[in-house]
This record gives structure tokens, sequence and C-alpha cells, in this order.
């Protein structure tokens, strides 16, 4: 077995001080192999910490502990050379295909500058087959697009570019922060389809940001959930959606609306008055203040995470101690 | 159903955009009724109008948008007659918004009881401290929100509460007709629930009515009693909650429904081909057959009218034809 992909180590992500301040991220851990390329999900709710392991893989925040291994060497000893190499593999697609672009310049121009900032091609007619094929991946074509400024487009077509510009680079990685969260219901399959046929053709893995769980079920082959900054739940996609072991996982897979009128929600979900977040050095499950089944224990032991079914499914809970 | 039980009637609403190359028909011909104590869906993606459409009944449209023609009438008031003054006395009173973003519609150097008390204060003139006090804290307690947070500010209240702040705003003054832009689409799935929650108690509790705005179709059946479909500028279907999850009339309604991810069965994804023309440029006769599976020569050459194809289900498409006399049936076009 070669050395992994990614191997993120114990990685925390802490603001403030250590003990006492709030917890973006908490001890997390997670390899990603070479050779199998796969989607992984890692879902949570706003402020759970999910778009925070986006940042530390793309370098853009450190992490506080921990260590962050790209094929087996750490990310923040890169020299610059090493930094251009990871960025030509590791890339990355956002949230909003509206604000991204400039809108005073075409098209071309976001690829132009690809081509020479990576020195992609020294000869014009080759950089135009780079990009007319990086195009035709995203099911788009040059003629159609290229000329065209920003607004002229859906924001489905401007997310598929977003994509056609990361793979002009062959990556083996992107990061996908809610790419479909801003397009619309009837255009979305259509950025999710590349997803699947990019990690099939090309052998790309994506790291797939959502809280969109019907999307992540759809594509996705692992899951991550975050509570506050703490893994609750990690398994295979269909396990973990269909049997959801967690009680917050629980809570969120029953409360994304059917399509069906007559299978409405059932009963309400209430809040807790007061909620207060746990500061980092703080021990107890995160959910306790939530949790319909909360024992004793939980408000001063933290859950590790138990095995819970096949594909290696883990979930924090003490229910499973 | 005699005219009581309807609370606001849009009719023939047109609502355009100057641009250079000709006006953008963002809201073209668009009719429907909202009745008393009833939760309307308006659905459709970026673009097909629907802001429009709202902003012409709140008569919040600034130039380069124009409303064209069309009537809007709140119980029995016709608003586009009405000045701005008058129109300012009743919005609030008759009619109210629930935002989008709840993040930026509250002023975030007051606290929230001092919003809400501006609000009454501005319409209903001063009030008597205690009395205002209790109208706030009755207003939390509708909404589900702790009494706590009468002196916090915005920034210290979560997503959630937030939105159900603006709720608890737009039911202050009683109104007729509350219109929820998008109200929870920034929220994860519980926090929508739980806003989504308070929306149907609002409704049973105070028989205000509402628009609901949005694209998450999933959303819609688990809230609305009926919905309107938008597409480019109009109203291409608009029936019963049910009848549209068990039949959707018009190809595009279906594939909205059909775009919602399911999660029980994995199933291929469907990306949707044909493409989206430009607004400044739309297709002749039916706005949506570029992108329709089953257009046909006729829908090139005329607009659909909107046609009641069984009670509780109107649809705007050449698919559905009278058979002799009798009933709508669908056949190829």
């Amino acid at each position: 077995m070669s050395v992994p992909l990614f191997e993120i180590r114990n990685v925390s992500k802490i603001y403030g001080p250590e003990n006492t301040g709030l917890v973006a991220l908490d001890n997390f851990s997670w390899t990603i192999s070479q050779d199998d390329a796969r989607i992984v999900t890692i879902a949570g709710e706003s402020g759970s910490g999910k778009s925070t392991l986006g940042e530390l893989i793309l370098r853009s925040s450190r992490p506080t502990r921990g260590q962050i291994l790209f094929q087996g060497v750490d990310i923040w000893t890169f020299n610059a050379a090493q930094k251009r190499d990871y960025f030509r593999q590791v890339q990355a697609v956002f949230q909003d295909p509206f604000g991204v672009y400039n809108p005073f310049y075409k098209f071309q121009h976001v690829f132009d500058m690809v081509v020479k900032n990576f020195k992609l091609s020294s000869s014009r007619e080759h950089a135009r087959v780079l990009i007319e094929d990086a195009l035709n991946a995203v099911g788009l074509n040059g003629e159609e697009v290229l000329g065209k400024h920003p607004h002229q487009l859906s924001g489905g077509q401007r997310q598929r570019i977003m994509i056609a510009r990361a793979i002009m680079l062959k990556p083996k990685f992107i990061v996908a922060d809610e790419p479909v969260s801003m397009v619309d219901a009837s255009l979305r399959a259509s950025i999710l389809d590349v997803m699947m046929k990019l990690r099939d053709d090309l052998g790309i893995s994506f790291l797939y940001v959502t809280h969109d769980l019907s999307t992540a079920f759809q594509v996705g082959d692992d899951i991550i959930l975050l509570y506050q900054g703490h893994v609750v739940e990690h398994g295979n996609a269909e396990d973990v959606i269909s049997w959801p072991q967690h009680p917050y996982v629980q809570l969120l897979i029953n409360s994304v609306p059917k399509p069906d009128p007559d299978q409405r929600w059932p009963g309400t979900v209430e809040l807790p008055a007061e909620e207060t977040l746990r500061a980092a050095g703080a021990a107890g499950c995160r959910f306790y203040e939530r949790c319909p089944q909360r024992m004793d224990r939980c408000n001063s032991e933290t859950p590790p995470l138990y095995d819970v079914g096949d594909n290696s499914h883990v979930a924090a809970c003490f229910l499973y101690d | 159903m005699g005219n009581e039980q309807i609370v606001l009637s849009v009719k023939d609403l047109r609502v355009y955009y100057a641009s250079r190359d000709g006006d953008v028909k963002a809201c073209d011909g668009v009719s429907f009724d909202l009745r008393r104590g009833e939760i309307l869906g308006l659905v459709g993606e970026s673009g097909s109008g629907k802001s429009t459409a709202t902003s012409g009944i709140l008569k919040a449209i600034t130039p380069p948008g124009r409303i064209v023609s069309g009537q809007i009438l709140i119980d029995g008031e016709d608003v586009t007659e009405f000045s701005d003054d008058d129109m300012r006395a009743r919005r609030w009173r008759k009619l109210a918004l629930i935002p989008q973003s709840a993040m930026n519609s509250l002023n975030p150097t007051m606290t929230i009881h001092a919003q809400i008390a501006d609000v009454i204060e501005t319409h209903e003139g001063r009030q008597e401290a205690s009395a205002l006090k209790a109208r706030i804290l009755d207003l939390f307690s509708r909404v589900g929100l702790p009494s706590r947070i009468y002196t916090m500010y915005p920034h210290e209240l979560s997503g959630g509460m937030k939105q159900r702040v603006c709720i608890a705003m737009s039911i202050a003054l009683n109104p007729a007709v509350v219109i929820a832009d998008e109200a929870t689409s920034a929220l994860d799935v519980v926090m929508q629930r739980i806003v989504a929650q308070t929306i149907l108690k609002i409704k049973e509790d105070l028989g205000v009515s509402f628009v609901m705005i949005g694209h998450d179709m999933g959303l819609m059946a688990q809230v609305v009693d009926r919905i309107a479909v938008m597409y480019s500028g109009q109203l291409i279907e608009i029936a019963d909650v049910r009848h549209i999850f068990q039949q959707p009339a018009h190809p595009y309604s279906q594939m909205l429904i059909e775009s919602v991810p399911s999660l029980t069965e994995r199933k291929p994804l469907r990306p949707s081909s044909g493409i989206t023309h430009d607004p400044r440029n739309p297709p002749s006769g039916c706005i949506f057959r570029l992108r329709c599976p089953h257009a046909g020569e006729i829908c090139a050459q005329s607009r659909p009218p909107l046609v009641e194809i069984r009670s509780g289900q109107s649809v705007a498409c050449h698919l559905w034809q009278k058979n002799g006399s009798e009933a709508y049936v669908r056949s190829a076009v």
C-alpha cells in the first residue's frame, strides 16, 4: 500500500485560548488513499466546523494542534516549489458561482490565467485544446462559453466552469464547499453528475462540504457528520443515512423534508431555552442539551467513537458503549 | 367561494425592467388568489419572477423596474392605486414581509425589543411601557422565543432565532397577509423545520395567510396548502399541494418535483437538458419550450393559457387538451 494522499492526524482548530476558546474542529483524524477515488461528504449545521476542515486542507488556516500530511509531508513544512505543486494537485470549488468571477472579464480570461500561472502550455493551440478538454469534461464547450461574461450564464453553468478551471490542473483532490447550495434545484443534478464522472473517469477525490444530506446520500461514498466541531458519526453514506445511530444524526435525517404532503414531519422539535457552547477544554457531549436520550455521564465525559455497524460505521455516543 | 374568503388577489400583474436591449418581462401576466388562512407556496428558480411578483405586491418596485399593468387587491382595496403614504400606512398592518436574510435585516445597533417596539409605535403611536412590554413578550412566546432575548442584540442570537424575531415582527400588527421570502433557505434542516413549525402555528393561532416563496419542493410539501409554480415571469401551474405532488401537470413542475433527491433510494441523477433562454429575448409561444422534453409545433406558435384541468389544479400547457366537451386529458402535441 502506497503513502496515503491525505493523512489528517488529530487536528484541532481552536479560536481563542487553547482551553477556554471555541472549538471549530476537535481532534479530527482521517485518511484518504491515493488509489481509490472517493467523494467524501462532510456535513453538519452552520458553525459545526465543516468549512473549517476545508480551510485547513487548503492551507488558508493553520491547525492549533495536529498535522495534515499530504503524500507523507506536513503541508506546513512545504517550500515554495512544494506549495506550487500542492495547489496543482489540490483545488477548490466554492459556494457562490456569482461572486467568484470578476464581472468585467470574459471566461476566456479565467482559463488563460490558469494556463499562464501554472505554465500549462507554451503554444496557443495546445492551450486551446486543454481548455476545450476541461470544458467538455463538465458538459460545456468553448464556443458556447469562452466569449461570454459571467452574467450571461446560469448559476449551474458558472459552477461547472469553476470545476473545469480546477480540473485543467489535473488535480487529485477537490474541496467542494457547498457547490450546489446556490444553484437552482433543476440544475443541481448537472453539477453532482460532473463530480461523479470526474471521480470515475479521472480518479479525482472530493471533499464535499454540505448541509444537504439528500445530495450527500445521492453522490457521497462516505459521510462524516460534525456537531460543534466534534465528529458524531462517520461511515459509508448509504449506511449512515439509512441507519443513523447518533441521536443528532437521527434528528437531522428525520428533519429532511420529504416531497410528499402525506408524509409530514412527525411531532415537533423543541430547542432548549438556553444553549451554551462548551469551551475547548470542557468535557461532555456537545449535543447534551438538545439530546432526547441524554444520560448523566454525557454531561461529564466526552464520548469516544464506538463501532455501530459494518464498514467502519462509528458514532460518538454512550448509547453504544 | 365568496369574495370574503379571498384576502389577496393578484390580477394580470406585469412588472417589466427596462434594459438597453428592451424590456425584461420579469413578471408577465401573473394572476392568483390567496385565501384567508391558507399558506400558498410560490416556487420557481432564481430569475423566475417570484421575488419580482412579491415586490410588486408590496409596491416596492424601483427603477429600472415598473408596474406596467395589473391589479393587486388586499381586502378588496387596489394597492396599485395607492400613494406611497397610503401604502406605508398599510405595510405591517395589512401586509408584512419576512425577508430572506434575517441576518441582515435586523438593525445590529438596536436591541431586539427596541426594534419590535419601533414597528408598533411607528404605526400605532406611543404605547404605555408595561403594555408594550407585555405585547412584545407575547409575540416572543407565539414564535417560541425565550423572554431573555428581550434586551439582547441581534449578533447574540442564532440564525434560527433571528429568523423567528423577524416572524414575530411581521405579526406584530396583526396583518392579514404575510409574505415569507425564502425565509428558511439559509438555515440547516433542523432550524428550517423549527421555523416552518412556527409559521404553521401562527397560521393556526391567528388565521394569518401566508405567501411562502421558495424553491425547495420538499419543504413546500411539508408546509403549504397550495402551490403556484413560476417559470421565467409566468405562472405555469397552480394547484392544491396534494394534486401537484400526485400528478404534476406541467412538465416543469414535474422536473422540479423529480429533482428533489431521495433519502431512501439511490437513483441515477438526471441532469436536465435544454437551454435557459436569454430573458431579453424569450422564445415565441410557450416560455418553457426550449427546455421541454415534450415540445411540439403548437408550442412555438401560441402561449398556452392557464386552464383548470380538474378542480383545484390549473396549468398553462398545450399537452392538456379538452377531450370533446368533457374533461381535460394529457396527450402528445
